[in-house]
């Protein structure tokens, strides 16, 4: 039996097309994905992330704890509201997730999951605490929806939706939350645009979602969730990186933090561990598309495409690949796609931001 | 879901059309091209390629995931949909009306086992339970 959000009967209104996401029945579609992708760079559309799971840390020395929890460095969470993106590690150097922390007060962080992972990070982290922090509260906030609105015109959207709002965020800088009654809007996302995501209770999302349909948001599938994440450039957990992988071998070692004293879990083993790949963007030259797994070509030796598409707002397929450390940007490089080698280029992402190509 | 009763069906999902001219017009039915999406790329078997019955020749990619097409009946390519090169797209548009290649059949009564409207109908229903 799959797992349920808020917003079910909301997707069936739409004639979303549900399908199994991690356990839960999510919409990939409500009827054409590079539409939906589209309508989030150009204007304005909302998804359904309520699959994702908000887990608070609460208590005394809850800082103390993320310092040894996670990879990049809590102690830059320095204003109330900051936000932070990070993997957190096992021993051997390898991502157990990527999540983004907020830092709310010294007793209180928010961090937020992905679905897949969810059972699996609370475990780690309870038996860390029981480790590191024994009085520590974990506290997963099954009872919260989420719902993320990007695109350009996503904030003048949302704040039409909900009358008031627009006083209290409308100078929210980027990866920064606030507390609203009984949401939590943070300015954060997963597409390269500007908007936010909301936290509510489960009860309100379905007034919520309909409020935004009334202000002319469209709601917006895991389909186009995913090309717009890789045409800005983000990781996707157990695709780009796994727990066999380190961040520095995922592109993410901007948010590693090696330089401080900080002992992390992990640490040890990235310190060791020699790098020998790299995540890079490719663009293929030749008529195709990319996708996961496709073996990748370089004068330095072979690689694999992480993550693979066709970029509705650039119209050419791009992919993030992991190959050797010394392929450099502007290589050319060659994909095995279906029996036959396509020539890529190989470029720095992110593709898009800002509805902007880069590339 | 529309399921034109003047063409014959495969359990892939194609459908076949016996033109006036002998040759027999393949496409993928308005249900596969629902179930894969929107379209992004086509890849047409290359005219002269002599295909079997049943054989992977051309390739289907929406934004989605990639899917093969199967010849139909067995024959010669004598025409690939360019149209398809620049607007992949039509096949979601019309999924009858955008074709993708042209057969010249080995053997004209070999569309006569493939399936009809009412029985590919079925075979659909079969499917999604």
């Amino acid at each position: 039996m799959l797992k349920q959000t808020p917003l079910n009967q909301k997707h069936r209104e739409a004639n979303a097309k549900l399908v199994d996401f991690s356990g839960w029945e999510m919409p990939i579609h409500y009827g054409s994905q590079i539409e939906e992708h589209h309508a989030v760079r150009r204007d304005a559309g909302m998804f359904d992330v309520s699959h994702m799971l908000p887990v608070d840390i609460k208590g005394e020395g809850a800082r103390a704890f993320l310092r040894k929890l996670v990879a990049n460095n809590v102690d830059k969470l320095q204003t109330t509201g900051k936000a932070l993106y990070s993997c957190m590690l096992h021993e051997g150097g390898g991502v157990v997730d990527d999540l983004i922390i907020y830092f709310m007060t010294e007793t209180w962080f928010r961090i937020v999951v992905n679905a897949g992972c969810a059972d699996k990070d609370i475990a780690w982290m309870e038996t860390q605490r029981d480790k590191y922090a024994p009085g520590l509260q974990i506290l997963p906030c099954h009872d919260l929806a989420m719902i993320a609105i990007q695109g350009p015109n996503a904030a003048e959207k949302f704040w039409q939706a909900l009358p008031g709002s627009e006083n209290e965020t409308r100078l929210m800088k980027p990866f920064t939350a606030i507390v609203i009654g009984t949401m939590f809007v943070a300015r954060t996302g997963y597409t390269g645009e500007d908007g936010f995501e909301i936290m509510l209770p489960a009860k309100a999302a379905p007034f919520m979602w309909q409020a935004m349909l009334d202000a002319g948001v469209k709601p917006i599938g895991l389909g186009a969730r995913d090309t717009l994440r890789l045409e800005a450039g983000m990781n996707l957990f157990g695709q780009d990186m796994d727990e066999k992988i380190t961040p520095l071998e995922a592109g993410l070692a901007w948010t590693v933090d090696l330089k401080s004293e900080r002992d992390f879990i992990g640490k040890d083993a990235l310190l060791k561990l020699p790098v020998t790949r790299q995540l890079v963007g490719l663009v293929l030259q030749d008529r195709g598309v990319l996708r996961s797994h496709q073996k990748v070509f370089t004068a330095q030796g072979e690689g694999e495409v992480t993550s693979g598409t066709f970029s509705p707002t650039l119209n050419v397929a791009i992919a993030m690949a992991r190959v050797p450390v010394g392929v450099s940007v502007g290589d050319e490089v060659e994909v095995e796609i279906r029996d036959r080698k396509l020539k890529a280029r190989v470029v720095k992402y992110p593709f898009v931001r800002n509805g902007k190509a880069l590339v | 879901m529309s399921i034109p009763s003047d063409l014959k069906y495969t359990k892939s999902h194609e459908w076949a059309r016996l033109e006036a001219d002998g040759s027999v017009t393949v496409g993928i039915t308005d249900h596969a091209q629902e179930l894969l999406g929107d379209m992004v790329f086509v890849e047409n078997p290359v005219v002269g390629r002599t295909l079997k019955a049943g054989e992977e020749c051309a390739v289907v990619e929406s934004v989605k995931a990639a899917s093969d097409v199967y010849a139909p009946v067995a024959g010669e390519v004598v025409e690939a949909n360019a149209d398809l090169e620049s607007s992949p797209d039509l096949l979601n548009k019309e999924p009858y009306g955008g074709w993708m290649f042209k057969i010249k059949p080995a053997n004209a009564a070999d569309l006569a086992g493939l399936m009809d409207a009412a029985a590919y109908e079925a075979h659909v229903e079969s499917e999604a339970h």
